[in-house]
């Protein structure tokens, strides 16, 4: 097969892989609707729906999921995706004996539809991991597929998508499936119709290893990143509904537990933090000061990435800070998220002209003569 | 994180107690924030040190604004008042939150495990167990377990000589265990290792130095101040510690993508570059190319750019020569459409000047007018207006290469009115109206532009982040967590407690206690009571 062939196989595969998120979105969609007439009242819930939620969670959040319900039945009260109980032990989260059988029922409809969504999400990851192998091969030379926006695009939903994967058993979480499947649904479509750029071979400012190493590293933790800022947009969702006293039924009501998506959000920040700080403090300024003869110059983007950097270890410490636990926290993880996103996608379009790393424009990659 | 143990209420305590509520975790937080929200305006007003020209160019379009934004510092925002202002005040509240830290840890690093609560029950994980085995060997299994698994244990007895009778009590034996002591010690380093860093770029930014200089292919550069174009040295440089090194680029290389959707990209550019690093060194050579610079003793070269540079000959009106050479074009857009000026100041009778535009592929259209259509250099032609006067040279005041002052200048005549145009294609001479001379174009040399700097302090910062990964890694996966096992006799049994709590949130304590408990259980393992 020739370049071109794996371009055109890289293009279909992305197009089929959007069309999948689209299915796999819409049957998240179809579990949360028809779990609508489940009712979720468990006590545990309402017990730590409680305002003092977020201050437990960071004070003792093992003892809030013992292991035993975690690792038996991981809270299927609470998460209409989990397996059905075993009902070895009692357990609190269980519903009363009257309604069990009805519950059932909807449940292994909920179940379906919920276990439809995960596999459509696979299905869609592996079109979209084939979509960025193949646009790899359709550059001439083959190349690292992520040069150019629309790559780095598509590369990084590739990565959210197996960071929300490889985590959903351990951390039970496919509440997160309808916010990973429509973002990179919304996401890959921008990426086809705005930044879409036939494959090519790379500009020589890219061409060198730390393309890989940097940009690998700035991936991953836009991954974890974006999961974990969805998490945080589902903590300050819930524990807004608990506020104003809705807990009934529905989407954020079968949400985990306050202390529950704090803790996922806090692991998987703690997870890109250190990734991040490899990427845009380390490897960045190596290459810049390899390719530029400055590892800090205060482009824009050094800049965003600065911003980015000193946003998250704000949330690092407002979750170790008293009285900026639990919602303030998410309020800067989110805030945090959206420098992140500004960096990427403001700065190439916004300060195009004056910043280094601006590879949207076609033809021109770096600044003035190198390019 | 709070202090583990409350001030006590000495004039002394109370002061350090102050001190420690001016560099808390909220002053410091609130100035992360302020930090993260004034380095925006770097990214949207033109810096003078990232790029001197875009400042001008806005200062240009803004004049209402620019007397403002100067006073407000907008245009070097990372050196302004205010700028430094919130990371000193960030520094000082490092340090302040640092060193009681420091000592607390010290004082954390030599204690040891504090002893069983009363009631371990109370804690966040307790498991309770028999085990057949007499209480003194439970307790040395739970010793050996703790060990295990790297906790520094304490055993306390109860009865004095309690190792081989079990005690009457019904408070039993306990062994205390903590581990996690280096989650702490993370967290120190990280926040130790970034005033490292700091030092290190104000180091680098006070005596380093950055340069840049445009090389003809074909010509040389040696590493003094009068040589560069632009030249910023840091406030602590001394040009005597110039390198005294010297090059030459012998040749360049670009290739340009000639087909498909990206045609024109640039896909390889090198120079050929032999140099001494001190005029009595060895000639070496080094292919010198983005992404692969040139080290030298006390610098390193760059190659951040390149363009062209017509070669042209003008004769005067005598038929003498005025000017042959090559003249550096500065590109002015993906297709190397480049920019240039030709002052010949010998000329006779009058003084002659040439502005234009070096097209290396040339086409027209009557909507554009000349163009280039391709970057490589396949059909270049100098597209020109000629002038004649007096160039203001002699008035003593420095003059850019790239703009020739029109004020004693006019253009020739054209044979059907307007300004007289040259379109010179590679290898012809056209000649100048009215017998004021004539001007060939000669060749097409390429010229780099090289950037030349030194960065000391590099390594400490790059130290200092690297230190400060790891302090973070520990900081946020080490887990600082407190086990005790108790041990007691009852009824002729042997009952075991255990409890566990962890000292940072997130972890997964359930686990570990679990864990500890099934290999504090009889072999083969029994059940849980």
């Amino acid at each position: 097969m020739t370049a071109a062939d794996f371009a055109g196989i890289s293009n279909t595969a992305i197009a089929f892989a959007s069309i999948v998120y689209v299915l796999a979105f819409m049957s998240h969609l179809a579990e949360w609707a028809s779990s609508r007439g489940v009712a979720v009242g468990s006590p545990r819930e309402v017990q730590a729906a409680g305002a003092d939620a977020p201050e437990r969670t960071a004070s003792a959040p093992a003892s809030l999921v013992p292991r035993s319900a975690r690792q038996t039945r991981p809270a299927s009260a609470v998460l209409p995706g989990a397996p059905a109980p075993t009902g070895t032990d009692a357990d609190p989260v269980e519903v009363d004996d009257g309604t069990q059988r009805d519950v059932g029922a909807a449940r292994v409809r909920v179940e379906r539809f919920g276990a439809i969504g995960v596999a459509l999400t696979v299905s869609a990851g592996f079109l979209h991991a084939v979509g960025v192998v193949t646009r790899g091969l359709g550059a001439e030379p083959a190349r690292v597929p992520w040069g150019n926006m629309y790559e780095f695009s598509v590369a990084g939903t590739l990565g959210v998508t197996a960071f929300y994967l490889f985590l959903l058993r351990k951390y039970q979480l496919r509440w997160l499936g309808p916010l990973v499947t429509g973002f990179n649904v919304v996401v890959l479509m921008l990426a086809v119709l705005i930044l879409y750029e036939p494959a090519g071979p790379l500009v020589p400012a890219l061409d060198s290893y730390w393309l890989v190493i940097h940009v690998v590293a700035a991936i991953i933790a836009t991954g974890a990143f974006t999961v974990g800022g969805m998490a945080s947009l589902l903590f300050l969702v819930k524990e807004r509904a608990q506020a104003r006293g809705r807990t009934g039924s529905g989407y954020v009501a079968r949400l985990p537990e306050l202390a529950v998506l704090d803790r996922v959000a806090y692991r998987m920040h703690a997870f890109g933090f250190p990734i991040w700080t490899f990427a845009a403090l380390i490897a960045g300024p190596i290459w810049a000061e390899h390719a530029w003869g400055r590892y800090w110059g205060w482009d824009p983007k050094e800049v965003w990435a600065f911003i980015t950097w000193v946003a998250y270890a704000a949330y690092l410490h407002a979750r170790a800070t008293a009285g900026w636990k639990g919602r303030s926290a998410a309020i800067i993880a989110l805030v945090a998220l959206a420098t992140l996103l500004f960096n990427f996608v403001g700065i190439n379009f916004f300060f195009g002209a004056s910043s280094q790393h601006s590879y949207a424009a076609g033809l021109v990659a770096a600044h003035s003569g190198l390019g | 994180m709070p202090p583990s143990t409350p001030p006590a209420l000495t004039p002394v305590e109370l002061t350090r107690w102050a001190w420690r509520q001016l560099t808390s975790m909220r002053t410091a937080l609130v100035l992360l924030l302020l930090l993260a929200l004034a380095a925006v305006p770097g990214s949207v007003v033109p810096q003078r040190d990232v790029d001197a020209l875009a400042v001008g160019q806005w200062q240009d379009q803004h004049p209402t604004l620019t007397p403002i934004y100067e006073a407000l510092g907008l245009f070097s925002v990372y050196e302004s008042v205010w700028f430094s202002a919130i990371y000193i005040l960030l520094m000082v509240s490092v340090v302040g939150c640092f060193i009681p830290r420091l000592r607390i840890y010290w004082r954390g690093m030599r204690s040891r495990p504090p002893p069983a609560p009363r009631h371990l029950s109370r804690l966040p994980e307790f498991r309770t167990l028999e085990v057949a085995v007499p209480p003194a060997e439970a307790l040395e299994r739970a010793r050996s377990v703790l060990r295990g698994k790297r906790y520094r244990v304490e055993v306390s007895m109860v009865a004095e000589d309690g190792a081989q009778r079990p005690s009457r009590s019904t408070a039993g034996s306990s062994v205390a265990g903590e581990r996690g002591y280096l989650r702490e010690a993370g967290n120190l380093l990280f926040h130790a290792s970034l005033l490292l860093v700091l030092v290190g770029f104000a180091w680098g930014n006070l005596s380093g130095y950055k340069g840049g200089v445009i090389v003809v292919s074909g010509q040389g550069f040696s590493n003094s101040l009068s040589q560069y174009d632009d030249f910023a040295p840091g406030s602590l440089f001394d040009p005597d510690d110039l390198a005294p090194f010297n090059l030459d680029i012998e040749d360049f290389d670009v290739t340009f993508l000639r087909g498909g959707p990206q045609a024109g990209m640039p896909t390889d550019f090198a120079a050929d570059v032999s140099y001494r690093e001190r005029p009595d060194a060895p000639l070496r050579r080094h292919e010198l190319a983005v992404n692969h610079p040139l080290s030298v003793e006390g610098g390193d070269v760059y190659l951040v750019g390149h363009g062209y540079a017509p070669r042209v000959t003008v004769r005067d009106g005598a038929g003498d020569v005025a000017y042959k050479g090559p003249v550096v074009f500065l590109p002015q857009d993906p297709s190397f459409a480049s920019f240039g000026v030709i002052k010949v100041p010998d000329a006779l009778p009058e003084q002659l000047g040439f502005e234009g535009l070096f097209l290396p592929t040339y086409g027209f259209s009557m909507e554009t007018g000349p163009v280039s259509q391709f970057p490589d250099a396949l059909d270049p032609v100098l597209s020109m207006l000629p002038y004649r006067g007096d160039l203001g040279l002699d008035t003593g005041e420095p003059q850019s290469v790239y703009d020739l002052d029109k004020a004693e200048l006019e253009t020739f005549p054209g044979p059907s009115g307007g300004d007289f145009r040259l379109d010179i294609a590679l290898g012809q001479t056209k000649t100048l109206p009215g017998g004021a001379g004539t001007i060939s174009f000669d060749g097409v040399d390429r010229w780099v532009k090289l950037q030349v700097s030194r960065t000391p302090g590099k390594w400490l910062a790059l130290g200092g982040v690297v230190l400060a990964l790891l302090g973070l890694l520990g900081s946020l996966f080490i887990r600082p967590r407190r086990a005790w096992v108790r041990v007691s006799s009852r009824d002729g049994r042997t009952l075991v407690e255990l409890a566990g709590l962890d000292r940072s949130p997130g972890g997964d304590l359930a686990e570990e206690i679990d864990e500890i408990e099934s290999r504090l259980q009889d072999e083969p393992s029994e059940g849980r009571t």
